[in-house]
């Protein structure tokens, strides 16, 4: 053949807008054959005309309303042959006309057709083999977006749970497998509080994890300043509203305990409300109403103050949860995690109780659709008994703070209350007794209690009363094992050698306060050290 | 274990033998407070003087500790004398009835004036 054929190919991709034909870069054009790319809309008459067409179409002689044929007449396009397979338009060739300047013969026609029947398969097994390697591409790089996301979504997850005398905290955390953005946080706050975040940032993957990690960051940075969760939650809201990307907002609740007291203070922004069980069996949701983090600025967020008395606990939880589906497009619902709350177990056992139940709602074989997150709280039952529930109002937490139990910590922690004791104005030797009292019992909940493991930790919290400063000590033993009196060691058999030089820690404690207390359960064992201000041991 | 929180030193004076100790008297402070009484015996003294004015803590173990040198010395029937206590610790030895077992005295001018006829 002495003409020149312009072997064109036909984009098929299910995204695109339009069907380009272009020049293949395998075909060497004559120079009177060089033309622009045609671009053929998806919606074009001519292609629905040449998948039913029999074979090459003489354009000049072709009567169709279509932009296409005008585009490739003006390209100087004489005939076009459709490739079709399997009755399907996979491309076509375009020919300009023959260098002789005579018309298409029968046998061009014929030599065209057939040309196209064998092109047509093959040209349709490389666009599969070129949409497969795309598809591959696409997944690789939405895997290593979602390897990313979790990675920066570990980052920000609290390491370790707050050690927290006669509180029992739990928390899970569970991606969905695209991510979403859930996350949860404990942070340390001034006398001894403790900020608890829970939230959601809507969207998934990498951008809803970055969004994740900036509120973390905010949170982090301004709730130990200022400390009130609504002033917190405002203060991330304006930060989080001047640069969220478009429909992106985090929902947030952050709730600020007093652990000594049970005193805990939250604000809501725009997240699912949590439950709280009170000693009776009874559920209430806290409420506190407020707009999700970045929607709009100069949003204010109501705070509410409740108690936790003993026995009682709070459950916090995404909507991963009560949103999860079943086989019939039944969600879980919060009526059924209520219940749960309501069933009593707290901490741990809670957690374990709702995923129990979600998975066996949602089915063993399903899918995770969201993030899951729970953060429960349970205050303990035994910790304080009702006198020192009474007590509760009346007295102000000095300070609260935890030491690994590594030997020789007895001695910090001596002189850490020494300090923050050091403003309530005791007498000099009340001073020097408390010191004697606290390094003691805290050598004692060391050593005794936790068995010098430094994995375990020893709280302690100085207490101001009317007529009174009291420290407590608590350690992860059992207790109350023996509340007994201290049985005094008798030097002179020390010395004899009939007893053991040591024993004189308890009894040093009880010679140096004024009241001695001791409680515990089957986690915790706390001693309370109680001086009376201005009427001390007596000096004789 | 010497650890560097106790500090001890010996003087030998005639028949009365000084332990001038500093820092922390706790169980960490056992072999620095055992070396030391080995030296102070080393001229067999009479009395063995603990001069406790540099001592910023001293706690339960370090009690023991004392008890341990206390019941040696009185096996050895040496006296025992504490001078530089300050008042809370003077209280603990009290309680501890150390102070029935031990000589306690403000300096140790006083110390020596009080134990001189039973040292020579």
């Amino acid at each position: 053949m002495t003409h020149a054929l312009s072997f064109r190919r036909v984009w098929r991709r299910e995204r695109r807008k339009a069907v380009t034909v272009e020049e293949s870069p395998q075909a060497t054009p004559a120079p009177a054959a060089v033309q622009p790319d045609v671009d053929i809309a998806p919606n074009d008459p001519l292609l629905a005309y040449l998948t039913s067409s029999a074979g090459a179409v003489d354009l000049d002689s072709l009567e169709l309303e279509s932009q296409a044929v005008t585009d490739l007449r003006e390209a100087g396009m004489k005939l076009v042959v459709p490739l079709v397979t399997h009755g399907e338009l996979v491309g076509l060739l375009s020919l300009g006309p023959r260098l002789s300047e005579q018309e298409y013969s029968r046998e061009d026609r014929k030599l065209l057709d057939d040309l196209a029947g064998y092109a047509a398969p093959a040209v349709r097994v490389a666009q599969l083999v070129r949409e497969q390697k795309a598809e591959v591409q696409e997944r690789s790089r939405l895997e290593q977006e979602l390897k990313v996301a979790t990675l920066i979504q570990q980052q920000f997850l609290p390491k370790e749970l707050p050690h927290l005398a006669g509180w029992d905290v739990a928390a899970y955390y569970q991606p969905a497998r695209e991510v979403g953005g859930d996350f949860y946080d404990f942070i340390d706050l001034p006398d001894g509080k403790v900020g608890i975040v829970v939230g959601d940032v809507t969207d998934k993957g990498v951008p809803a994890a970055l969004i994740m990690a900036k509120t973390h960051s905010i949170m982090r940075a301004d709730a130990p300043r200022l400390v009130e969760p609504g002033a917190v939650l405002a203060r991330a809201n304006s930060l989080l509203a001047a640069e969220m990307p478009p429909n992106m907002f985090v929902t947030c609740l952050y709730a600020v305990l007093e652990p000594a007291t049970g005193k805990l203070c939250f604000a809501n922004a725009g997240h699912p409300l949590p439950f709280r069980r009170t000693a009776s069996g009874e559920v209430e949701e806290l409420v506190a109403t407020g707009m999700p983090l970045g929607l709009l600025e100069g949003m204010e967020y109501e705070e509410t103050e409740t108690v936790l008395r003993a026995g009682e606990s709070i459950l916090m939880h995404s909507d991963g949860i009560a949103e999860a589906h079943n086989d019939n497009r039944e969600m879980f619902g919060f009526p059924r995690l209520s219940e749960l709350v309501g069933e009593g177990a707290g901490g741990q056992e809670l957690l374990d109780e709702v995923l129990v139940q979600l998975r066996s709602f949602v089915g063993a074989t399903a899918e995770q659709e969201d993030d899951i997150t729970l953060v429960t709280l349970q205050r303990s039952a035994h910790t304080y008994g009702e006198e020192e529930q009474a007590d509760a109002g009346e007295e102000r937490l000095v300070d609260d703070f935890q030491l690994p139990s590594n030997p020789g910590n007895d001695r910090q922690a001596m002189d850490r209350v020494a300090a923050s004791a050091a403003p309530l104005g005791l007498p000099a030797a009340q001073m020097d007794r408390l010191k004697t009292a606290v390094s003691e019992a805290t050598m004692n909940a060391i050593e005794h209690g936790n068995g010098n493991n430094p994995d375990l930790p020893v709280s302690i919290q100085l207490l101001q009363r009317p007529g009174a400063v009291a420290v407590r000590i608590t350690d992860c033993g059992p207790g109350p094992g023996d509340t007994g009196e201290p049985v005094e060691p008798d030097l002179e058999a020390k010395l004899e050698g009939l007893q053991t030089p040591r024993g004189w820690g308890l009894f040093l404690i009880k010679n140096m306060v004024d009241e001695l207390h001791v409680y515990g359960d089957d986690e915790s064992h706390t001693l309370e050290l109680v001086l009376h201000t201005g009427n001390g041991v007596s000096d004789g | 274990m010497a650890t560097g929180l106790v500090e001890v030193r010996v003087r030998h004076l005639s028949a009365l033998a000084v332990l001038d100790l500093g820092g922390d008297i706790t169980s960490q402070a056992a072999s620095d407070l055992e070396q030391a009484y080995e030296r102070a015996i080393e001229i067999d003294p009479a009395a063995i003087l603990l001069n406790f004015t540099s001592v910023s803590y001293i706690n339960s173990t370090g009690i023991a500790l004392l008890v341990g040198i206390l019941a040696r010395a009185r096996r050895e029937h040496r006296r025992v004398l504490a001078i530089g206590l300050s008042d809370h610790y003077v209280e603990i030895f009290r309680i501890t009835r150390l102070s029935d077992f031990m000589d306690l005295f403000d300096d140790e001018d006083t110390a020596i004036r009080a134990m001189s006829p039973a040292a020579t």
